[in-house]
C-alpha cells in the first residue's frame, strides 16, 4: 500500500490522515533514557556509532514530557516501579513500552527468589514490544523497535489512545 | 602478622573477651564478646603493629536451629597487608549489636543494610534507616522466617503463577546467561 499516490503531472497528493501521522510517530521515536541495570549498556551500545538508532529517529530525551517511548532497559525493583509507574505517568499520548531484557519481561533470573524484583514490567505497566535476551544484543533491541513501528503503522487515529494498544503483545523471536 | 598472633596480642589485651576462635580455615575468625566489639575495633585499628583501618565488609548471618544471628566484621590492614574475621553473636529475637560506625566510617551503610535485611538493630547509629529496601517494607527478607507478601502498593511480590507452572512442569526456565 502506498503511503502518498500522486495525480499524474499534478501537484496534488492523497492520502488518508492515518497513515501520515502513523507515519510521523513512528518516524520520530523519542525514547526516554531509562538505564536500571546491565541491559542499559546495551541500550547505549545501540544509541551509538556501530548501530546507531538515530536512523530511525530515535533521539534519547532525560525526561518524560518529550518522550513518546519508554525503554525499561533492565531490573525492575518494587522501590524503583512505583518511579517507573509515575515516569510513565508523565509522558504524553500516546506512548509506547519497550520492556527489554529478561528482568523487565519476567523477573528474568530473579523470578522465583528475589523479593525485590517486580515479576515484569507489565504488573506496573502496559507493555508493547517484549525484547528477550539478558541482556539483548543491540540488534534485538533495532528490531524490537521496528516491530514497535509495525505495531504503530497499524493504528488508527479513531483508537482511543488507550485502548488502542494491542491486545496480544509482540514477542521479538530469537535465533534458537 | 599471623592470625595466631593476632589472637594472641587480642588476648592479652582484653582477657576473655575472645569466646572461641577458629584458625585453620580460609579466614582466620575470632568469635568476640557482642558488647566489646566497638572497643576491640578501636584498639585493632589504633594498634601500630595491627592497624586495622579497613572495614571490608559488614555481614548477617541468621541461624534460626541455634536461635542465634551473628554479624561478622572482615578487616584488612593496607600497611602490614593482613586479614582478620571478627564475629560476634546475638539473640535471633531483639538481635542488638552495638555499632562501630565511630570506628570505621564504612560501617554506617554497612549495618544500615544488615538492619534493612536481617532486622539487627545496632546501637548508637546515627542514622538506623532502611537502605535498600522502601521506607514502608514489612519484615526483614534474609531472616529465615521470613514470610513473603502477596503484594506491595498494588504489585504482586510472590513469582508469577505461569512461571510457577512452568517449574512445576520440570521446564528448565533459561532466563539469565547462568542457567
Amino acid at each position: 500500500m502506498d503511503l502518498i499516490k500522486t495525480l499524474g503531472a499534478s501537484r496534488i497528493a492523497l492520502t488518508t490522515v492515518d497513515q501520515v501521522v502513523n507515519w510521523a510517530r513512528l518516524s520520530a521515536l523519542w525514547p526516554m533514557t531509562f538505564g536500571l541495570a546491565c541491559c542499559a549498556i546495551e541500550m547505549m551500545a545501540a544509541g551509538a556509532s556501530r548501530f546507531d538508532w538515530d536512523r530511525l529517529g530515535m533521539i534519547p530525551r532525560a525526561t518524560p514530557r518529550q518522550s513518546d517511548l519508554m525503554i525499561v532497559a533492565g531490573t525492575v525493583t518494587h522501590k524503583m516501579a512505583i518511579r517507573v509507574r509515575r515516569l510513565y505517568e508523565q509522558m504524553a499520548e500516546p506512548k509506547y513500552v519497550i520492556s527489554m531484557g529478561s528482568c523487565a519481561n519476567n523477573g528474568g533470573p530473579y523470578w522465583q527468589h528475589g523479593y525485590h524484583v517486580v515479576k515484569g514490567v507489565d504488573q506496573v505497566i502496559p507493555v508493547d514490544v517484549y525484547v528477550p535476551g539478558c541482556p539483548p544484543r543491540p540488534e534485538a533491541l533495532l528490531y524490537g523497535v521496528m516491530r514497535l513501528q509495525d505495531v504503530i503503522r497499524e493504528r488508527s487515529l479513531l483508537d482511543d489512545p488507550r485502548e488502542g494498544r494491542q491486545k496480544e503483545p509482540v514477542e521479538v523471536a530469537t535465533r534458537a | 602478622m599471623s592470625p595466631a598472633d593476632i589472637l594472641k596480642k587480642l588476648e592479652e589485651k582484653f582477657p576473655g573477651k575472645v569466646k572461641r576462635s577458629q584458625l585453620e580455615v580460609v579466614d582466620p575468625f575470632l568469635v568476640v564478646a557482642t558488647f566489646s566489639i566497638a572497643d576491640i575495633g578501636t584498639w585493632l585499628r589504633d594498634e601500630r603493629d595491627l592497624a586495622f583501618d579497613t572495614l571490608h565488609c559488614l555481614s548477617g548471618v541468621d541461624y534460626p536451629k541455634e536461635e542465634k544471628m551473628e554479624v561478622v566484621y572482615h578487616l584488612f590492614s593496607p600497611k602490614h597487608r593482613h586479614w582478620i574475621v571478627l564475629k560476634v553473636e546475638t539473640p535471633r529475637e531483639g538481635a542488638k549489636v552495638p555499632t562501630v560506625e565511630r570506628v570505621w566510617r564504612t560501617a554506617n551503610w554497612h549495618e544500615r543494610e544488615a538492619y534493612d535485611l536481617f532486622g539487627i538493630v545496632f546501637e548508637g547509629h546515627s542514622d538506623p534507616r532502611r537502605i535498600l529496601l522502601p521506607d514502608d517494607w514489612e519484615g526483614h527478607p534474609l531472616r529465615k522466617d521470613w514470610v513473603w507478601p502477596e503484594e506491595w502498593h498494588g504489585i504482586p511480590v510472590k513469582p508469577g503463577k505461569q512461571m510457577v507452572e512452568r517449574a512445576k512442569e520440570g521446564e528448565k526456565l533459561g532466563v539469565g546467561p547462568f542457567d
